[in-house]
């Protein structure tokens, strides 16, 4: 993607230095693509990390930006973000996943496999990172069930996890109500934030086990 | 007493390890990258290691209120299999990392050949990236090594005031407070160093360039070491604000030579004589 000579970042809080540094920074990119490999670990130090009104952190938003500017596709862009992910600290490896659905505005899914390798681990800030639309536009549907089920065991909170109410269905209302029926046998609280999940469907008589949801009621 | 363990093996710990020393007043500590006991065999289970600690440990320190820094290298022991060495190929990628606050542990384990070459590698790396070197002295012949050890950091070039040398005791304190290095000691059962030894040090010695470590790891060790020999100053006279210093203040001086030592506020930090155990966890969720 060529980076054009406007300032693509006017919102972002820099110092002077940190926006020559991001503008050189995306020069570099555009123009020999390895640097990335030595600019994408640096960012934070070079920019900061505070806060954005979105809910990002300037460090992550800035590699977006590098990762944009990243004058590659298919094969070669697969490669070269997968190898930030694979060698990334899990700051650098957030800003990635974060940056799939820009990074694959075709919808081939090709980077799918980083959001699998995040959902194997254990880091719910990861986990968290994944879970976006790239994921639920992406994941098939029974891996995209187990990541549900995988938050409400970690205690993320679901209104972080991108396309619920999209691909909620009623096998996933099944699992959920299981795992109510059994925080309930052992005396353990539910978390209330699964219960929309639940109803839609077991009213529709499609499950088996509706019976099992009462604790959650 | 709040608390900066500027050496500790965390991957060896439990859970339990980090509430009490939570409880204790740790607030802060470096884990360098060292041996696991198991001999490696390939330079692939060093990078798990390493990415381990910048991405697991930290993550799970979080959870316990505790920030959590490290320093990577190729330690001394495993410097002596060839089949290890290209680890130094790789490592400056991970030295790029903001959670790497020195290049560490390197020194000597049986003072080969081999040792000496990986040894001023590493300290050369740690000049290339700007940063501080964690120097590990050997158990045996310690003094001989210890002088040894200054002499390749003379020769490298480094300047003194970034590298610290650890696990120090009577005899090799003097000489390496001379050079203009710091000096580290391990307070560690049975071996290296106790309280009342290390509070002798340091009215001896002064509190200048001094930092005490638990290098508490998968040995007989102890976690809370740092707190007990805060106690022991305490015990003997030593102020609250000798204690901080140690204990705090020139650890995180040390580490912050780096310019990667990004700790968080801590806010509601335990008072020098809090030891109840501490609620309200200011460290915000995700720990990296
Ligand atoms: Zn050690």
């Amino acid at each position: 993607m060529p980076n054009s000579g406007t300032a693509p970042h006017p919102s972002l809080p820099l110092t002077p230095e940190a926006r020559a540094w991001l503008d050189t920074a995306l020069t570099e990119i555009a123009t020999a693509p390895t640097t990335i490999r030595t600019l994408f670990p640096a960012v934070r130090r070079h920019c900061g990390r505070a806060p954005l009104p979105d809910g990002r952190t300037v460090d992550e938003a800035v590699r977006a930006l590098l990762l944009a500017a990243l004058p590659l596709r298919d094969q070669a862009l697969t490669d070269e973000v997968g190898a930030l992910h694979r060698y990334g600290d899990p700051a650098e490896q957030r800003a990635v996943l974060r940056a799939l659905p820009r990074l694959d505005p075709e919808g081939t899914g090709r980077f799918l496999d980083l959001v699998r390798q995040t959902l194997r681990g254990n880091d719910n800030t990861l986990i968290e990172a994944a879970l976006g639309p790239y994921a639920a536009a992406h994941l098939p549907a029974d891996e995209y069930r187990q990541a549900v089920l995988k938050c409400v065991f970690c205690e993320i909170p679901l209104a972080r996890v991108a396309g619920l109410d999209d691909r909620a269905d009623a096998e996933l209302a099944r699992m959920l109500g299981d795992f109510a029926s059994e925080r309930t046998a052992a005396g353990r609280p539910v978390p209330e934030d699964i219960a929309p999940f639940l109803h839609p469907f077991t009213t529709s008589g499609t499950t088996t086990s509706g019976t099992t949801i009462h604790g959650t009621e | 007493m709040r608390i900066f363990d500027p050496h500790i093996h965390m991957t060896s710990r439990t859970t339990d390890d980090y509430e009490a020393m939570h409880a204790a007043g740790v607030r802060a500590v470096v884990e360098p990258a060292f041996w696991l006991g198991q001999p490696r065999t390939s330079p692939e289970t060093f990078y798990d290691y390493f990415d381990s600690l910048l991405g697991w440990e930290p993550y799970r320190a979080a959870q316990f209120g505790i920030q959590h820094f490290c320093t990577i290298a190729l330690n001394p022991k495993e410097a002596n299999d060839p089949r290890c060495l290209p680890v130094l190929d790789e490592l400056p990628r991970y030295l790029a990392k903001d959670r790497v606050v020195a290049v560490g542990e390197i020194g000597y384990d049986s003072m080969t050949k081999e040792e000496d070459e990986v040894l001023a590698r590493q300290l050369q790396l740690a000049v290339e990236h700007g940063l501080p070197a964690l120097v590990h002295t050997p158990h045996r012949d310690k003094a001989a090594g210890t002088r040894r050890t200054l002499d390749v950091v003379r020769e490298s070039g480094i300047a003194p005031e970034l590298v610290v040398l650890d696990h120090l005791n009577e005899l090799t304190v003097g000489m390496v407070l001379d050079s203009g290095c710091w000096a580290g000691f391990s307070v560690y059962p049975k071996t290296k160093m106790s309280e009342d030894r290390m509070v002798r040090i340091l009215r001896e010695h002064g509190l200048d360039r001094v930092m005490v470590n638990s290098a508490a790891d998968w040995g007989s060790s102890d976690p809370l070491k740092t707190r007990k020999t805060g106690l022991a100053m305490l015990a003997d006279g030593f102020t609250a604000d000798d204690v901080d210093r140690v204990l705090w203040r020139n650890p995180v001086a040390f580490y912050d030579q780096s310019g990667r030592l990004d700790l968080d506020d801590t806010d509601g930090e335990p008072k020098p004589d809090d030891t109840s155990s501490f609620e309200g966890n200011s460290i915000r969720r995700g720990g990296e």
